[in-house]
């Protein structure tokens, strides 16, 4: 007797969730859809039209529920995959996997395929990973949420443009105070902010990201506010610049090897530069973290009142991990502005920070193979489903959904530990106490 | 030595309005096991906390080899050589069983560490079968024995347990008690433990205090305490025999 009745109380349920969600929708649409304003000769006049508010309710009705039906089936779906594992042989190869993903990257834009805009993707993705892979000391070891990490992002950038700009600076000496002014502010920034958690800090870091972003669009005598700063300094090889002509004084790269001017190799250069970046941050990182510095900002993720008891001052953990992290979004930010050749504060939204926490959370906080993995799925999905354009939103809304009920804890979801033992010397250790 | 190892002396200590310690005098001497025993809301964590650094005490003193720990931060307070057990174990649960070892040893000559290690693992071998192990997935008891031995690994001078028995079986806490005896016996360890189980902790101590609102109201040796008829009916009656 029980058994027929137990599918339909799941649909009785799903039923009811979408008669909810109906209701609310409708409730939304009177004033979203149901109201406007019309300009006749009198002025402004809210015109009230009803007509879409049933059908939105019934749109959102249908929907809430083939999704209520559908989520089971879909989790029965892929489950199997979560079950999958890696073959032994691939084990060994794990510590050639950094560098052999590096060579793989390195020849890249050699490959015949390898177009402008193959590299130009390529230059996109590894600005992420490196931004990513800063975000992922704060928030994924440190624990530390931040809603605001564009800020970074732009004051490197800013920092960048204004030095080669305004100071003439070449690129290499802008790059590293680019790296500097963004760690500077995140100092600053974590002063005030070392006594909140959780969503009290989201909140201060969404403000700080927003406030900086502003504060650079009314800043117009210094940073030209919406139009933002162009004309800036390209990166150079030992002082070899990558243009058709040589500027006064200098030489260029195709003077000076003979190989023939192409335009592509600027951006080839720049691709190599930014790989070469994110190389040594993942490398730093992963350094870092067999440290103490690095182990205590992962003590301090996990539990901030055992980690002052055992001597760790939460103060400088937290600090050194604002800072190292906005040290690789402002390296980041200035690869950026060297690209483009104009920054603008339109680059530097929250949808930037939004989108840099979603490569972290969804590659498994704190795993920096996740990071990579990740950043290359926001960056390349979304130019793969180009030929879908109005739809390729949705279609990448579903693949995140899709990752997120397969794998709740982001795609790479283990923690590497920081310390092994190996068996001998587990085994002498052993001999030594008894 | 001079004075005691640590002396608390007439510390009054709040939780936001809560005066949670109204002037406690403790004195604990180097190379004694101390025991704190009282009911729940008596003051015992909290008086253990305030050694420790949060709160800090609101009158009174508290000296550590003659030091004043008052108005020191909590992670300057483990420098002077106090290590702490908190109440709940406080782990690190994503970390390996060998990493929590590690950051125990933060305050460490790293000289010491493969010393230190093999000490830990001669108390609890099953910790070195469990190294590897994501602390975590561990049993409360593994648990416990990892919080005591990440706080031997910094080689304190006292150690403070916050109700080392909470939550676990007989059999274990039976285990951890004897360990604790151990450290005390052979290495001279000095030792302030706060218990809800008397009988045992009691058993162990060389003196004991009975912590009532935030006041002491009983003290002794731990035997003297064990035999009297106001602790018996107060804490042991129905305990744990």
């Amino acid at each position: 007797m029980a058994a027929p009745a137990s599918p339909s109380i799941p649909f009785a349920r799903n039923l009811r969730e979408a008669g909810i969600a109906a209701a609310i929708a409708m409730a939304l649409a009177i004033p979203f859809l149901g109201l406007r304003t019309v300009n006749l000769d009198q002025g402004l006049v809210v015109q009230a039209n009803l007509r879409y508010v049933p059908l939105a309710g019934l749109v959102v009705f249908l929907g809430r529920l083939v999704l209520g039906l559908l989520a089971a089936p879909l989790r029965r779906a892929v489950a199997p995959l979560a079950g999958l594992k890696p073959p032994a042989g691939a084990q060994r190869l794990r510590p050639y996997g950094g560098p052999l993903l590096i060579l793989a990257a390195a020849v890249l834009p050699f490959l015949p395929f390898a177009n402008r805009y193959v590299i130009d993707l390529g230059t996109t993705a590894l600005i992420y990973i490196l931004l990513a892979t800063g975000l992922n000391i704060t928030v994924g070891l440190a624990g530390l949420l931040d809603l605001g990490f564009a800020a970074f992002y732009a004051i490197g950038a800013y920092t960048c443009a204004l030095t080669t700009t305004q100071l003439h600076w070449g690129f290499w000496p802008a790059l590293a105070a680019g790296g500097l002014a963004s760690s500077l502010f995140a100092v600053l920034l974590s002063l005030p902010i070392l006594r909140l958690r959780g969503d009290y800090l989201a909140i201060v870091t969404l403000g700080f990201g927003e406030i900086t972003r502003i504060v650079i669009l009314n800043w117009q005598s210094l940073t030209g506010g919406p139009n933002g700063v162009s004309g800036i300094a390209r990166p150079t090889l030992f002082g070899l610049t990558f243009d058709r002509r040589a500027p006064e004084g200098g030489h260029t790269f195709a003077e000076m090897t003979g190989i023939a001017y192409a335009p592509e190799q600027r951006l080839i250069f720049l691709y190599l530069v930014i790989l070469a970046l994110t190389a040594l941050a993942a490398y730093t990182v992963g350094r870092l973290r067999r440290l103490p510095i690095g182990r205590a900002w992962e003590a301090l993720r996990e539990d901030e009142i055992a980690c002052r008891s055992l001597g760790i001052n939460p103060t400088m953990v937290k600090v050194s991990a604002y800072a190292t992290g906005a040290l690789m979004g402002g390296l980041a930010g200035c690869v950026f502005a060297a690209r483009q050749g104009f920054v603008s504060p339109e680059s530097f939204g929250f949808m930037e920070s939004a989108t840099i926490l979603a490569i972290v959370v969804l590659g498994g906080m704190g795993s920096q193979a996740g990071v990579i993995i990740a950043a290359l799925f926001i960056v390349v999905l979304p130019e793969l489903a180009r030929s879908f354009a109005d739809y390729r939103m949705l279609a990448f809304g579903l693949a995140m959904i899709l990752i997120m009920i397969w794998k709740p804890g982001g795609l790479l979801s283990g923690r590497t530990p920081t310390i092994t033992l190996s068996a001998r010397k587990a085994k002498s250790m052993a001999e030594a106490t008894s | 030595m001079a004075g005691p190892l640590l002396q608390l002396s007439d510390l009054h200590a709040s939780y936001g309005p809560v005066h949670a310690l109204r002037g406690v005098n403790v004195t604990v001497n180097e190379g004694e096991i101390v025991t704190l025993i009282g009911a729940n809301g008596a003051g015992k964590s909290t008086l253990l906390m305030t050694i420790c650094g949060n709160p800090q005490p609101s009158q009174g003193q508290i000296l550590f080899q003659d030091r004043s720990l008052v108005g020191m931060p909590p992670h300057l307070i483990a420098t002077q050589g106090i290590a702490q057990v908190p109440e709940g174990r406080r782990i690190f649960p994503r970390m390996t069983v060998l990493e929590n070892l590690q950051l125990g040893a933060t305050l460490a000559d790293p000289a010491h560490f493969a010393e230190d290690l093999a000490t830990c693992y001669a108390l609890f071998p099953i910790l070195e079968t469990r190294q590897a192990q994501r602390a975590g997935t561990l049993s409360g008891g593994e648990q416990q024995m990892l919080a005591i031995s990440r706080a031997l690994m910094s080689r304190p001078r006292m150690l403070l347990l916050d109700e080392p028995s909470l939550g676990l079986a007989p059999l274990i806490i039976r285990q951890i008690f004897q360990v604790i005896e151990q450290l005390n016996r052979e290495r001279g360890m000095t030792i302030l433990l706060v218990e809800q189980n008397a009988y045992h902790a009691l058993k162990l101590a060389h003196r004991a205090y009975v912590l009532a609102s935030g006041e002491v109201v009983l003290t002794g040796s731990g035997r003297e305490l064990l035999a009297n008829e106001q602790v018996r009916a107060a804490y042991l009656e129905g305990g744990a025999h």
